[in-house]
């Protein structure tokens, strides 16, 4: 722990936090400072990200805070599977900031500072290797993503806020029922403790021991919207402003991380193994079937990306439940393909609606600290109109169809196919048989109304002005369009990259060792 | 002692859970309120019950005679985290009140 680079684990936590720190300080007026920032703080996050995107590669990065060790301290952990997310956080984060630069970051106050709350709870929560310390990134995270979701403020707004706290508020207090529980029957909350006292004589307590990590089950799926526990989320990220639903649509993940790390950390093998995965599986195919008549209901795009992240929730859900390694780490390939191309719909829906009602812009929660950016006629400007804007936003939203519907030749489609290889590589049993179909049969439910949506957004005549870009927004959307193409072109490296994630989910002794053994840094 | 803190647990937490499923929003925070306590009581009886064990610091005191000071430790970090989030919801109780002009849980009466 000498060299600087040791340093870089904890660098997604503490960094967002200094920065909106800092913003606190500056008055609500000086939105370039504010933007440029919040702007150098996410492009150093995302470099950061790939940073330990290498380092882990080779061997899990152990950091320990304060320098006590593992048992005692809290320990931040970087392995594939933490890295490969802090990378798609950083990328999603990029590019929903750069999004909201073109206007959406004066629509009220304090937007930069929650932004980077919000990105900092994220990484903490895929970084930290303790329960309790896991609790503390959530609700950090889901403090500042209630100010996002009202963020512009509105009516719809606040009425989707008010049931999506509600909800959360419950969930937080299942997460500390199931973490007490927890601490009560194996006295530990470090997850590497945990799992060498699993694998040690049963405890006399096993049975409470699973009934609190089946509460704590009960606070991820809801935090992932698994049916049916998720019927917060389409309400609420269709309301929310687009930048923020983009970045919303990483917390959903959040919950699928945590699951996919605690059921291959403890129950990958000894007595309890297999805990819990017929539920996760029903829960996941279930999961896949609302989301697919879901979108098939839709009636505009943001919408139909709400139930896009559901679908993408409940097929990684699934194919955890199988209990099938490749078939996981396709699984994980398109958990990150569809989470980019959600985003970028999110983005899209928000400029075609734009072109439809001109009266976005709504009042402030907080009228007395609000001032209002569409005073100054110079602020107010859009940005410049980009000729073939139609054109391009067009091609743009075939990307996202081919990639959220799971069609050649995009990563969606090698995503899908990764997950029924793996299932075939294994004994065809029912239940792989069943993700099969419901799979193949949410892909043409989400193709159906994505090209309904598509014709009436761009083909159908209409007298409405066309869609205005800004060029903020313009490469904001090029940028997610960009992250999943190169996704698909570097399709080997990333199934590759998935397939070792899950052979490390699958030996957690070298996790155990990296935390406990000491020898790490 | 064990019966009357389960008792009590219990009582905060069926009262949550009825005031939570009731239509006014200012109803749904009482509701969230009472459980903050039910949980947090919980979490502190996670820690075993004693009476009259010594703090931690003591340093005469050793092994399993002392109170274990990880659940005093949680519930403080829960109970001002579950503090603020409560004040967060009120704010927005009074934002949907103003604007929707109604304190039912959907942002209107339900008609007929």
């Amino acid at each position: 722990m000498t060299h600087w680079t040791d340093h870089l684990v904890v660098l997604p936590v503490v960094l967002p936090i200094a920065s909106a720190g800092a913003m606190l300080l500056l008055d609500e007026r000086r939105s370039g400072l504010k933007a440029a920032i919040s702007l150098a703080t996410v492009t150093v996050l995302l470099a950061a990200a790939f940073a330990l995107l290498q380092a882990a590669a080779v061997q899990p990065q152990v950091y320990r805070l304060g320098n006590w060790a593992a048992p005692y301290g809290i320990v931040l952990v970087v392995d594939r599977l933490s890295a490969m997310m802090l990378a798609l956080t950083g990328v999603l984060g990029l590019c929903a900031l750069v999004f909201s630069l073109a206007r959406w970051d004066r629509a009220g106050p304090r937007f930069h500072a929650l932004f980077l709350l919000l990105l900092m709870g994220v990484n903490g929560a895929f970084l930290t290797g303790d329960l309790f310390n896991l609790f503390v990134f959530f609700e950090v995270m889901l403090a500042a993503s209630y100010g996002l979701v009202l963020h512009g403020s509105g009516a719809a707004r606040i009425k989707a806020g008010l049931a999506y706290i509600a909800v959360n508020l419950i969930a937080s207090l299942f997460f500390l029922i199931g973490v007490s529980l927890i601490y009560g029957t194996m006295g530990t909350l470090n997850m590497a403790d945990l799992a060498r006292r699993l694998s040690g004589p049963p405890s006399p307590e096993a049975g409470l021991f699973a009934v609190g990590c089946a509460v704590l089950g009960i606070a991820f799926l809801i935090k992932c919207s698994a049916w049916p526990l998720g019927f917060w989320l389409p309400p609420t990220y269709s309301a929310a402003s687009a930048p923020a639903a983009a970045i919303l649509a990483i917390l959903s993940k959040v919950g699928i991380y945590v699951v996919v790390r605690l059921e291959s950390l403890l129950f990958g093998a000894g007595a309890s193994a297999g805990f819990g995965l017929s539920w996760l599986l029903a829960a996941g195919l279930a999961t896949v079937a609302y989301g697919t008549i879901g979108i098939l209901g839709a009636r505009d795009l943001s919408r139909a990306a709400a139930y896009a992240v559901m679908i993408s929730s409940g097929t990684v859900l699934a194919a955890l439940g199988t209990g099938s390694g490749p078939a996981l780490a396709g699984a994980l390939y398109y958990l990150v393909g569809s989470t980019l191309a959600a985003g970028a719909l999110f983005l899209l829906a928000e400029i075609l609606r734009r072109g439809r009602d001109p009266a976005a812009a709504a009042q402030a929660v907080f009228e007395d600290e609000y001032t209002d950016p569409f005073d100054d006629a110079g602020e107010s400007e859009v940005g410049r109109v980009v000729p073939a804007a139609v054109a391009i936003l067009g091609g743009g939203f075939l990307l996202c169809t081919l990639m959220l519907a799971g069609l050649p030749p995009l990563a969606g489609f090698v995503g899908k196919l990764a997950i029924f290889s793996g299932l075939a590589a294994g004994a065809m049993s029912a239940s792989a048989w069943a993700l099969v179909g419901v799979l193949t049969a949410s892909s043409l439910g989400t193709l159906m109304p994505l090209v309904r949506l598509g014709i009436l957004g761009f083909w159908v005549p209409s007298d409405d002005p066309d869609p205005v870009v800004g060029t903020p927004e313009f490469a904001a959307l090029a940028g997610l369009l960009a992250a999943c193409l190169a996704l698909t072109f570097w399709a080997g490296t990333g199934l590759a990259y998935a397939d070792r994630t899950v052979e490390w989910l699958a030996a957690p002794a070298d996790y155990i060792h990296a935390v406990l053994g000491g020898g790490a840094s | 002692m064990e019966i009357v803190l389960s008792l009590g647990i219990g009582v905060f937490a069926a009262s949550g859970v009825w005031l939570m499923l009731r239509p006014r929003t200012f109803q749904v925070v009482l509701g969230l309120s009472l459980l903050t306590y039910a949980v947090n009581l919980f979490i502190f009886a996670m820690g075993r019950l004693r009476v009259d064990a010594p703090p931690v610091l003591d340093a005469g005191a050793v092994g399993a005679q002392v109170s274990d000071p990880v659940p005093q430790a949680l519930v403080l970090t829960a109970l001002v985290i579950s503090f603020a989030l409560t004040a967060l919801f009120l704010v927005v109780l009074l934002a949907a009140r103003g604007i929707t002009g109604s304190d039912h849980v959907d942002g209107g009466e339900p008609g007929p």
